[in-house]
């Protein structure tokens, strides 16, 4: 059996003082080779292990005959997202991971093949063909990230007049505000993909804050919209609560990235300031710190991740963590900040740190990590990024009457229909289940279209 | 795009639009502020909401420039836009969750220094439109940058305008006014609002607390999005870790420390300082004079 065919990336030396996107993807060729390596399963378990259950066995055959326009409308009937798909989506745990071909030696490259469909259809203007018979009913969408979009595709797929409000000035969510543009380009990839979704007749309102700007209520008595899906993403930053954290150099990777992606601060020619160290510590080990990270090595920055447990527990993809060590950023696991140190002015100077070790897994079988007695000490540092994750965003359920929140703050649903606590509205994504991946927000914005759809049936 | 109906120079560096935002006109309420974005590469600028005609679907904004990107927006005219304009943000005042029995039950100052006179104004105007007559002391360094007396002279209250250096009103910073009214006319206020620079809400939490007046100030941080995504506008309030957008942006003046707040307000100096000399001196100003930290 022929091996897995490797992918291009941009030289880590030449991309770590750069943001353009590190991975080349496949060329035709070796698109086209690495899909001559799909066995076909009869029982195709990489399906499965999809959240949107792509048929990729099938559009990884037309791939081979090199009918491409039927490889992205097989993809299409699944997914709104492949390019962006393609490129964040962790295969290695979902479809990948099911890949018969993986038991002996490497699975096929389905995420690559996915990007090389879709951008190949980008670029060769292949556009999606569908056949849409309208009805008059207006649906109303919270939020322009992964979730809200692949509802609006769905739900315009379906008929319906589809209404998009996003809070920021740009679209996209996360795949705008959070996601770097080395893995992510806003330009060439995200901006496209939400064009898209507009084609199919999708109208997108920035700038509205739902629950603010104007509420669920009014939506739907005075607006006419008949069911809302609420999709308004990821909320709060965590801290630490730890003495000395509000210092000045003290960001949310939120804030940082939000500074970097979104408003583009690192660029003269953008007036947002972004504050970048000489070295940095970010604090946590998820594909967010990771990204926040390899921005700030970008910059300029010696980069230290700091993890309290192993590398093992890493919960970043492995592609992320292999791509931040090629680059250079440093990894000090095994260790946790107990303390900030700032100097006369308020300005962080250092992390106090303690050793860890692993002890008896946890509920969720993770082995709990110890601090080690007496092993206190200072990592000098001039900026720290704390990626720990989000709570839920208080601001919709706060100001709508109804909507009840469960003890995390995230919104009550029906797992099934995702209806929350009001009848006609929806929840899916991160404000639904906290903070998770684009494919799963993703996953729950299809479920919600079949869930508003039967709702609006059977009324 | 969001046009620009009116403008008008109240005083140095503090400059009144009227903004055409009809969404926002219609759901906003005192105490909330928006957001401003000039154009696609300009930064999202906080701002208080200091009027707002629901019917003509108009806000009122008043800008101090501080900054580059302040002084860009100062130098845009009417007939110009603004490319985003998004709210309302935060939460409105507290007193427009009483009732008119409970509010009539009030002896309120209210405290405006500087460009914190703006966000002052609905909340007196809407105390003044049920009847309810209050206080206000309106504080600002000199002459030049004392804004809107003229406004709140036509509602319902008493207004003490100060300066610092005495070319206005009486002499002295809004503690010496607010000292004045309490100790020598010996007015029993149960509610003070305080709006203005950190270090005058401080002085003012420190006489309040002292008289025993609830004081409530309202928090300018720095933020990005506004609506509790970044973090950038956590502050402590007693020992709570609290959001100023979407906790705030008022709060229990005394249980917050303003000496860190204070510390982070001013995290962004060199860079903005920098920014604005670049726009001041184009491609002159080269850095590494060591003039300016940049």
């Amino acid at each position: 059996m022929a091996n897995r065919v490797k992918v291009r990336e941009q030289d880590p030396k030449v991309r770590a003082k750069n943001f353009d996107e590190v991975c080349y993807g496949y060329n035709e060729e070796e698109a086209v080779l690495e899909a001559t390596r799909c066995l076909h399963c009869k029982n195709p378990k990489c399906v499965e292990g999809c959240p949107v259950h792509i048929n990729i066995p099938q559009f990884i055959e037309h791939l081979k005959h090199k009918e491409y326009d039927k490889a992205i409308e097989t993809i299409h009937l699944s997914s709104s997202l492949p390019a962006i798909c393609g490129r964040v989506c962790p295969q290695e745990t979902q479809c990948e991971s099911k890949c018969v071909l993986g038991i002996k030696g490497e699975p096929i490259s389905i995420g690559k093949l996915e990007r090389f469909t879709a951008d190949y259809a980008r670029e060769n203007n292949i556009s999606e063909k569908v056949d849409i018979h309208t009805n008059s009913k207006k649906v109303a969408i919270v939020g322009s990230g992964p979730a809200g979009l692949s509802c609006a595709t769905d739900l315009a797929k379906l008929g319906y007049n589809v209404t998009v409000f996003e809070a920021l000035h740009e679209t996209g969510g996360v795949l705008t505000y959070g996601i770097p543009e080395f893995r992510l380009p806003k330009e060439k990839v995200v901006k496209p993909e939400v064009e898209n979704v507009k084609k199919l007749g999708v109208k997108i309102e920035t700038n509205v804050i739902i629950g603010k700007t104007i509420s669920i209520e009014d939506l739907m008595h005075k607006e006419g919209f008949e069911a809302v899906f609420i999709a308004s993403g990821a909320g709060l930053p965590m801290f630490m609560k730890i003495p000395g954290e509000n210092s000045n150099g003290v960001f949310s990777a939120n804030e940082f990235l939000t500074r970097a992606n979104l408003m583009k601060g690192y660029r003269d020619d953008y007036d947002t300031p972004i504050k970048v160290g000489k070295k940095v510590i970010v604090v946590g080990g998820g594909n967010v710190a990771m990204d926040a990270a390899r921005t700030a090595l970008r910059l300029g920055a010696e980069t230290h991740i700091v993890y309290r447990r192993s590398e093992k527990e890493l919960p970043a993809r492995a592609e992320e963590v292999h791509h931040a060590k090629e680059e250079g950023i440093i990894f000090d696991v095994l260790c946790n900040p107990i303390e900030i140190i700032a100097d006369e002015n308020d300005n962080v100077k250092a992390v106090k740190v303690i050793n860890m070790e692993l002890g008896e897994p946890d509920d969720n079988g993770r082995r709990r990590p110890v601090e080690v007695k007496g092993s206190e000490h200072n990592i000098e540092c001039d900026m720290v990024i704390m990626a720990l994750g989000t709570t839920p965003n208080p601001m919709l359920p706060k100001n709508t009457k109804g909507l009840n929140v469960n003890s995390k703050g995230c919104i009550e649903h029906n797992d099934e229909t995702t209806a929350t606590s009001i009848e006609g509205v929806f929840v899916g994504g991160d404000a639904a289940i906290g903070a998770a991946t684009v494919i799963l927000a993703m996953g729950a914005g299809k479920k919600a279209a079949i869930g508003i759809d039967n709702y609006l049936k059977n009324k | 795009m969001f046009k620009i109906i009116k403008k008008s120079v109240l005083g140095d560096k503090l400059v009144l639009f009227d903004v055409e935002a009809e969404k926002i006109a219609q759901s906003c309420l005192p105490g909330q502020f928006l957001i401003v974005k000039i154009d696609e590469k300009g930064e999202r600028i906080p701002l208080t909401i200091c009027d707002y005609d629901s019917k003509k679907g108009i806000v009122t904004i008043v800008v101090q420039e501080i900054g580059a990107s302040t002084k860009k927006i100062n130098s845009l005219k009417e007939g110009d836009c603004f490319q985003d304009v998004v709210g309302p943000l935060g939460n409105p005042s507290d007193l427009i969750e009483l009732n008119d029995s409970e509010l009539k039950s009030k002896n309120i100052v209210f405290i405006g220094g500087g460009v914190g006179v703006a966000p002052v104004y609905p909340q007196v105007k809407y105390l003044s439109e049920k009847g309810i007559k209050c206080d206000v002391i309106l504080g600002a360094r000199n002459k030049d940058m004392l804004i809107l007396e003229d406004w709140f002279k036509k509602l319902n209250c008493n207004v003490y305008s100060c300066t610092d250096d005495a070319s206005y009103g009486l002499k002295g910073p809004v503690t010496n006014v607010l000292k004045m009214l309490v100790e020598e006319k010996n007015i029993k206020y149960n509610h003070c609002v305080a709006i203005g620079p950190a270090i005058m809400m401080k002085f003012v939490c420190i006489m309040t607390k002292d008289y025993n007046i609830p004081t409530i100030v309202s928090m300018n941080s720095i933020m990005v999005d506004g609506t509790g995504m970044c973090g950038a506008c956590r502050l402590m309030v007693g020992n709570e870790l609290k959001f100023a957008c979407i906790d705030g942006p008022e709060f229990d003046g005394h249980k917050i420390n303003f000496d860190e707040v204070m510390k982070r307000q001013a995290q962004y100096k060199d860079e903005e300082g920098r920014a604005l000399l670049k726009l001041i001196e184009g491609d002159t100003h080269h850095g590494g004079c060591g003039v300016c930290g940049g």
